[in-house]
């Protein structure tokens, strides 16, 4: 099976009065129709990543790769027209909290409706019930309710709910996860993941996962990328988490504390300049 | 045990605006003795930290009684109550003035208790949370998350408090960075015997730092359980259940 986006030795540069600053320094992974967990502390590049393969780095930042292919695409010369038609269509973004990634002064069914406006050619009435049939599928109980809703009358949870049910009606091949559920409740954080969960195993759909939190990573995905300082220093499967070689991951996995008996003072994470090299 | 320094009892409290009524806190009760840690843990909207601005005379208060050092409070709170309480927030990013220098921060609360030596003040809050002098004139954006906490941490414990309220001190920060935050409150209570009253939505942290929690939803007390409890995975009510089984991360499949 050819995988779904590959990426090659991915860089992303911002300039600045000393010369360009790296941010992403030579990323490279593949990815098939799986979940990928990307973790990492905050200023890692893991959301800078996630970003580059939409295209969205952020001016005057820019982004290099030796590859980056997604679905037989080229996307590092890609002309405006091919980004409208890929982005939203085939690949889409969650990001992390909707108070500010929705539109304020529009309801979600206008949102929704409006996504699918530029990617679908059915009737309105079509369309809304499909936005209203999403709506449903990411656990929204009264869809028509939260269908005429300003986000600022919906709770976090069901405002996470709805961006998702908006980035995935137009059913895209590839979901990129930036902190999903950072900004949620732990009971609802699991209520989102098997959502997105289904979404894989039902639909086939990719999924690159960015997370600080790798407890919940290494439960989720299939894949974990581990990145520092704009380097991925490990990458190994899930399940393995616990066997990870590298000094930075397992000080990530040591310094959370647990339920069960923790340690007292927690361990910190004692960072090796090496690392960043 | 020592002697009850923050007593809470029936407390409730009642939003209204326009027709609609939210009873956000229905009637909660604890005691927190002397030197002890108390968590608090619940979902969003389950009332957690109105408890904590509600002590503070920050919410509308419809019932209840809350206590320091045996004696009720009064509303509004008195300058002695902030000097005994005081309470760090959520987000380091939005609780320190963006045009304020750190040195303007700390120097605030001293200003209005009165306070003396305050460049000794200043410079020895600093160093207590671990940063150096050189942080003194900086502006907040020119701080990492986990400084800017130890700046707010900092600002409470100014003046020399009794009580340190924490409302999800470390839920925005790293996880590395956390540990250091958790470790820095862990040591200022051992060394100062500081009454701590932590909210927190997530388990692990409240299991590491307190000794005795409460489980809140809509606004009602489920639960109450010591550490060992937690530990132990003791839980009576289904909805501490859930909470556990999902602070253990993802499952494939509901558990129930």
């Amino acid at each position: 099976m050819t995988p779904l986006l590959t990426v090659k030795d991915l860089r992303i540069a911002f300039p600045s009065r000393q010369g360009p600053v790296e941010v992403v320094r030579g990323v490279s992974f593949s990815l098939g129709r799986e979940r990928l967990g990307i973790v990492g502390e905050s200023g890692s590049g893991k959301s800078q990543t996630g970003r580059a393969l939409l295209g969205l780095t952020p001016p005057p930042g820019r982004a290099t790769a030796e590859v980056l292919n997604f679905d037989g695409t080229d996307l590092r010369h890609a002309s405006p027209a091919t980004w409208r038609k890929l982005r939203g269509a085939r690949m889409s973004m969650v990001m992390q909290d909707p108070k500010f990634s929705l539109n304020p002064v529009m309801t979600i069914g206008t949102q929704l409706l409006e996504a699918l406006k530029f990617n679908g050619r059915e009737s309105r009435a079509e369309a809304k019930a499909r936005a209203l049939a999403m709506l449903e599928a990411v656990q929204i109980r009264d869809s028509e309710r939260v269908f005429r809703a300003y986000p600022h009358e919906l709770s976090g949870g069901m405002g996470q709910r709805a961006m998702i049910a908006m980035m995935l009606v137009t059913e895209p091949d590839l979901l990129i996860a930036d902190e999903p559920t950072s900004a949620l409740d732990v009971t609802v954080q699991i209520e989102v993941l098997r959502i997105l969960d289904r979404l894989v195993t039902e639909r086939g759909m990719g999924l690159i996962f960015i997370s600080h939190d790798l407890r919940l990573v290494s439960s989720f995905c299939d894949r974990v990328l581990v990145m520092y300082a704009g380097q991925v220093v490990e990458e190994l499967a899930a399940r393995d988490l616990a066997q990870a070689q590298h000094p930075y991951t397992r000080g990530l996995m040591n310094c959370l504390p647990k339920i069960a008996g923790g340690q007292r003072p927690l361990p910190t994470l004692e960072r090796d300049a090496a690392w960043a090299r | 045990m020592g002697a009850v320094m923050l007593g809470v009892s029936g407390l409730e409290v009642t939003f209204r605006r326009g027709g609609d009524t939210v009873r956000a806190v229905r009637g909660v009760s604890f005691d927190v003795a002397r030197g002890e840690s108390f968590g608090i843990v619940g979902e969003s909207g389950s009332g957690k930290s109105t408890v904590l601005r509600a002590i503070c005379g920050l919410a509308p208060t419809s019932a209840g009684v809350v206590t320091l050092d045996g004696s009720a409070l009064t509303a509004p709170r008195s300058a002695g109550f902030y000097r005994a309480v005081q309470m760090v927030f959520q987000d380091p990013y939005a609780s320190l003035h963006p045009r304020h220098t750190i040195d303007s921060v700390l120097s605030e609360p001293l200003a209005i208790h009165g306070f003396d030596r305050r460049e000794e003040r200043i410079e020895q809050a600093l160093s207590e949370v671990g940063l150096g002098p050189e942080f003194r004139f900086r502006y907040p954006h020119q701080l990492s998350g986990g400084q800017r906490q130890r700046v707010a941490v900092a600002r409470a414990l100014i003046l020399e408090p009794e009580v340190l309220l924490l409302d999800e001190p470390t839920s925005a920060l790293d996880a590395s960075i956390q540990a250091e935050v958790l470790n820095l409150l862990d040591r200022l209570r051992a060394e100062r015997g500081l009454t701590y009253v932590m909210v927190s939505h997530d388990l692990a942290v409240v299991a590491h730092m307190c000794d005795r929690l409460i489980v809140m939803q809509h606004g009602l007390a489920v639960e109450e359980l010591t550490r060992a409890a937690l530990g132990a995975h003791q839980a009576n009510t289904d909805y501490t259940r859930k909470l556990l089984s999902a602070s253990e991360g993802y499952t494939k499949a509901e558990a129930s």
